[in-house]
């Protein structure tokens, strides 16, 4: 790999290639790092694992869940590459209590464009180190991290599911939940009106051996594999309307609010739904799926999401998944989550979508929100330039240390980054 | 429950790594095998790690059959499952040109891999147990014209597992041999292949786990492989050898 990365002009790393646009792909040379897949140490007093960028998180979990340790924090796939993680500082629904997934990073081996390997940390390099968590694979390649995770006694979650009837409501309910490990709302951002915002909150904790009924309590970090479902074909494109959105946005309501109150889940169901059905994204069609994320201040961040769920809802053109999640504090040079709300979309491809996202993208700027880079591949240059004044001391890092002419991504050039 | 501990040979190999990860998955204590082992210590602790089994490495050389004896000596318990993924090809026309590149073939993909087969059965038959699993190929089966060197070494290796496998029937020792058909490995890469006759390497661990555990005697890895070497067999010689399949 360090001949490549020696040898190549210009380049940028992939690990499952999970993102959902151009930010791990490079038309001159994308170094694949899936079989750098090995994990090396595991020290159980402090929990910290040292393994190759490779390795997906739902490695990790099926080898240390057993003995009681879960990634500190986790994105809504498990088949994303430790290096991916790291690359996107991705969060989870702790962030408002944990942080992204920085928090749980000790050290980085970094490749460099000569391609000898740096190790950085808080101590050794800090500002590489800093950079890189968030730094979409754009100040090296990321080989080998040592990462901490956490102690836990169950294999389950104890969720809570709150419904509520629109946003007010919505985000009073997170506010008074700052203290539940996990927080998510799934909206239904075809709800108009006096429904706008309505939702189904679902707070979680690590359940503990007491919480489990009698015939879990034998093995509690055990769960049966459940069968693989997965989506056969692409669904033609018109199955995919406002009728059949909202008929699905109502039922998912419907459903989530007979389910109020607590209940046991496996860990999987709470935190990777959508990996148990493979392919899902095959229910966009063959056009596919966009998928937009924002994140808005605290102060403004109920006028922004009124303002974004009005002119969603107006255009008709819904996502079958909108995710509201508060965020905790900013930390790290360039990672994407600030203290606020942060919200998930997924729109189908079609005529009207592009125009959608434009008008999403004027609005977030207007409330002082910014994107979340692992999941654009449609931005325009000068709205990343107008939403996050850090962009100059990014670039400024990139190019006194000629990262520029070296790590690069179909991204980073459409973003002038 | 403890299982049966499971040698691997030539574990470096993309085949030999898929196997040892399928085996510690099921439980198996594994004991990896090949030249410069020390270049397998990342692996021993990821196989570990992942399936906390335990894993011990061994320096071991197919050429170096004079070896053979006091490498198995020297392995901490005699595994109960050995499973042989040594193998070397060399296109057809260096063969036909350079003696040395020949003989590293005929060596590597018959004498090697036969002797410490051999080996393993005599121990396996004094003990009155064991499972030996060979990785042939398909080559074997019919000579062709642009891969004979390769394929004769690997019939040779066939006809020798299927003896072994007659003479330890009743001695409570099984054999079985594996014909995976195409795989995408190192040793395949940059060949233009047929996505739906090509295994992955993990998919070769997988049925030779189930053949082991199934008592199988001969396998194919992909099923369309039975038919398709039923024909390529079965074509009369004098139209054969006008062919280039």
């Amino acid at each position: 790999m360090s001949t490549i990365v020696r040898s190549e002009p210009n380049l940028i790393a992939r690990g499952s290639g999970r993102a959902y646009g151009d930010s791990a792909i490079n038309p001159s040379a994308t170094v694949e790092t899936r079989h750098l897949n090995r994990m090396i140490r595991f020290d159980p007093s402090s929990g910290q694992l040292v393994a190759e960028a490779g390795v997906q998180l739902g490695d990790i979990i099926s080898a240390f869940l057993p003995h009681g340790w879960f990634p500190l924090v986790t994105p809504g796939t498990r088949f994303v590459s430790l290096g991916g993680a790291i690359a996107a500082d991705v969060h989870g629904k702790n962030h408002h209590n944990d942080g992204s997934f920085r928090n749980c990073v000790d050290w980085i081996d970094l490749m460099r464009q000569d391609g000898t390997i740096k190790r950085c940390s808080l101590d050794e390099d800090a500002e590489l180190f800093d950079y890189t968590l968030g730094g979409m694979g754009l100040t090296g390649v990321i080989v080998r991290a040592a990462i901490r995770l956490r102690p836990v006694e169950t294999a389950w979650i104890r969720q809570t599911t709150i419904s509520t009837d629109n946003l007010a409501n919505c985000m009073q309910v997170i506010e008074g939940a700052q203290n539940a490990t996990y927080s998510v709302a799934w909206i239904d951002c075809l709800g108009q009106a006096a429904n706008l915002g309505r939702a189904l909150v679902m707070l979680g904790e690590h359940a503990e051996v007491s919480d489990l009924p009698l015939d879990m309590k034998a093995a509690p970090l055990q769960i049966k594999p459940k069968k693989m479902r997965s989506v056969p074909v692409y669904l033609p494109a018109l199955t995919l309307n406002r009728y059949s959105l909202s008929a699905f946005n109502s039922l998912y309501y419907w459903i989530g609010s007979r389910k109020r109150g607590d209940r046991i889940v496996d860990w999987k169901s709470y935190f990777y739904p959508l990996d148990s059905i493979a392919g899902w994204n095959k229910i966009y069609g063959r056009k596919g799926f966009v998928q937009f994320q924002c994140v808005l201040p605290l102060e403004s961040s109920e006028s922004g999401l009124t303002a974004l769920l009005a002119e969603i809802a107006s255009a008709g053109t819904g996502s079958f998944l909108s995710v509201l999640k508060r965020f905790g504090k900013q930390s790290g040079a360039f990672s994407f989550p600030m203290e606020g709300y942060t919200l998930a979309l997924d729109f189908p491809v079609n005529a009207k979508v592009f125009a959608l996202l434009d008008r999403l993208d004027r609005i977030t700027i207007e409330h002082g929100g910014r994107f979340y880079l692992a999941k654009d591949s449609r931005m325009r240059s000068e709205t990343l330039h107008a939403s996050d004044e850090r962009i100059g001391d990014f670039q400024t890092m990139r190019e006194s240390r000629e990262f520029t002419a070296h790590f690069r991504s179909a991204q980073s050039e459409r973003l002038e980054l | 429950m403890i299982k049966e501990s499971v040698l691997i040979l030539a574990a470096r190999s993309d085949i030999g790594k898929a196997v040892a990860h399928e085996f510690a998955s099921l439980g198996h204590p594994v004991q990896l095998a090949a030249r410069n082992i020390e270049t397998l210590e990342v692996d021993m602790s990821d196989i570990s790690l992942r399936y906390s089994v335990p894993v011990t490495l061994h320096e071991f050389d197919a050429l170096e059959t004079e070896t053979h004896a006091s490498f198995v000596d020297a392995l901490p318990e005699l595994p109960e499952i050995a499973i042989c993924a040594v193998g070397l090809m060399e296109p057809q026309d260096r063969t036909q040109e350079d003696i040395g590149a020949f003989t590293r073939v005929m060596r590597s993909n018959f004498e090697g891999p036969a002797n410490i087969m051999a080996e393993l059965a005599n121990r396996f038959e004094t003990r009155g147990s064991g499972t030996l699993v060979g990785i042939s190929s398909v080559a074997g089966e019919r000579g062709r014209a642009s891969n004979y060197s390769y394929g004769s070494a690997k019939a040779g290796f066939t006809a020798f597992l299927s003896g072994l496998r007659n003479r330890m029937a009743k001695r409570g020792v099984h054999v079985v041999t594996v014909l995976p058909g195409f795989v995408e490995t190192r040793m395949t890469e940059g060949m233009d292949l047929p996505a739906r006759l090509t295994a992955q390497p993990s998919e070769v661990a997988s049925g030779i786990a189930r053949a082991v555990e199934k008592k199988r005697n001969v396998v194919y890895i992909r099923p369309i492989w039975r038919v398709i070497m039923f024909i390529i067999r079965s074509i009369p010689e004098f139209i054969f050898k006008k062919m280039s399949i």
